[in-house]
């Protein structure tokens, strides 16, 4: 099922498509650069982004960090913002095994609960503040 | 060995005299055998863990250990004494109760719960302790069936289970089962809800791991119906697994569904070895 397609709404529009070029998604999702003070709270939100759940981060207010995932300290460093844009909108693109979630990804889901349906994790706008955080962790 | 400084050359010759010395030798050999025997025995011993499979019971702190341990302390045994009630209780319509077939539970229900889900030839379908309990209300006792986790059910399925505690669970999966124990499996390993996640992505490929500060477990069955300190009272198995499957925002099915005795059956075989632990207390 789709999200309603109607302007105004609480709801996360529907997706903005994107392009994959060599392992990147180069254009931001949207014309508003990324914020890295929103990117931050955004991955500390356990209702959004909540990657800490899995990742460690060098955010040291947090006294939990996961270790599903691999660290994120120098992240920004090793990445383009292109990749890592990738790897939060849809990582299973360049890991189709990857426990990682796609941040940015509507279809192909398997009896997602109503209230969620139709709509990604993230919005686009999120996404690219998420993309503005990561990129500062050098 | 130890030789004394003071016995100088002469007496280190008679240490080497063998013979003299071999039952303190065979002495010491035998004390550190038992020694090393009963080491390896306090790790494999552990009735917690069965070659590759742990219970939850292992990533516990010790204070939840205890109070697991503990029958005066553990709180799933308000389920065990309600549940005793129960068994002994007469329904109006024919005066019958569980007690009025089977007798001291303690002896005709030792084993039952490591046996179940099975298939039920009957019916052709797989059934679990919770829709046995309730099959039998209905053909023997004429009453009605009890909902799925009421506290009623909860409590003669606890009681049940206690009877088993400490035997290895051990479900049939082949011949007639097996269809059913495939679907399980298939459940297991299907990626589900809007996190897209498997129950084997987190139970299988990162059990151990940290999910924030918390050691993800193997997610084995071998001690529900549980004391979960989440919910702060006592769940099915069931109840469980429309928990995780909202946790990864996935549609729950509704308690009792076959695809959740399915994934039941499986999951009993994938912990097979593993100790009932009937009412067991989990995070």
């Amino acid at each position: 099922m789709a999200a309603p397609e109607e302007s105004g709404s609480a709801a996360p529009a529907l997706p903005v498509s994107y392009d994959v070029v060599k392992g990147a998604i180069s254009a931001p999702l949207t014309n508003q650069p990324g914020d890295p003070d929103r990117g931050r709270s955004i991955v500390l939100d356990r209702e959004r982004g909540d990657c800490v759940v899995c990742h460690a981060m060098p955010l040291p207010d947090r006294q939990f960090h996961g270790t599903i995932g691999p660290p994120l300290d120098g992240v920004g460093g090793r990445y383009s913002a292109g990749a890592l844009r990738l790897r939060v909108v849809d990582p299973k693109i360049v890991n189709p095994s990857t426990i990682m979630p796609a941040y940015y990804k509507t279809e192909n889901l398997y009896r997602v609960l109503e209230r969620y349906d139709g709509k990604p994790i993230l919005t686009a706008q999120e996404i690219e503040d998420v993309v503005a955080y990561l990129l500062t962790l050098k | 060995m130890y030789i004394p400084a003071q016995a100088g050359i002469q007496g280190f010759a008679q240490i080497l005299d063998i013979g003299q010395f071999l039952p303190l030798i065979l002495a010491i050999w035998v004390l550190l055998s038992f020694a090393e025997a009963r080491a390896l025995a306090a790790e494999e011993v552990s009735p917690y863990v069965v070659e590759d499979r742990r219970s939850g019971y292992t990533y516990l702190s010790p204070e939840n250990q205890q109070l697991q341990n503990d029958d005066f302390a553990n709180p799933g045994q308000l389920w065990v004494e309600k549940g005793k009630e129960l068994w002994q209780k007469p329904e109006s319509h024919n005066q019958v109760s569980c007690a009025s077939c089977h007798g001291n539970a303690a002896q005709s229900m030792r084993g039952v719960r490591a046996r179940y889900p099975r298939f039920d030839a009957r019916s052709k379908k797989l059934i679990n302790l919770e829709l046995q309990i309730n099959r039998c209300r209905e053909e023997r006792q004429r009453a009605a069936p009890y909902a799925y986790e009421s506290e009623s059910l909860l409590a003669l399925t606890t009681f049940l289970g206690v009877h088993s505690r400490g035997l290895p669970v051990s479900v049939l999966v082949d011949g007639p089962a097996r269809p059913f124990f495939e679907a399980g499996r298939e459940f297991f390993q299907r990626r589900r809800g809007q996190l897209d996640l498997a129950c084997a992505h987190c139970h299988e490929q990162y059990a151990g791991q940290r999910l924030r500060g918390d050691v993800i477990s193997q997610g084995q069955t071998n001690g529900f119906p549980i004391y979960r300190h989440t919910w702060q009272t006592l769940g099915s198995a069931h109840r469980m697994f429309a928990w995780c499957n909202t946790a990864v925002r996935a549609e729950p099915f509704p308690l009792g569904a076959d695809e959740y005795i399915n994934l039941e059956l499986y999951l009993a075989w994938r912990g097979r070895g593993l100790p009932v632990e009937t009412p067991a207390v989990r995070r």
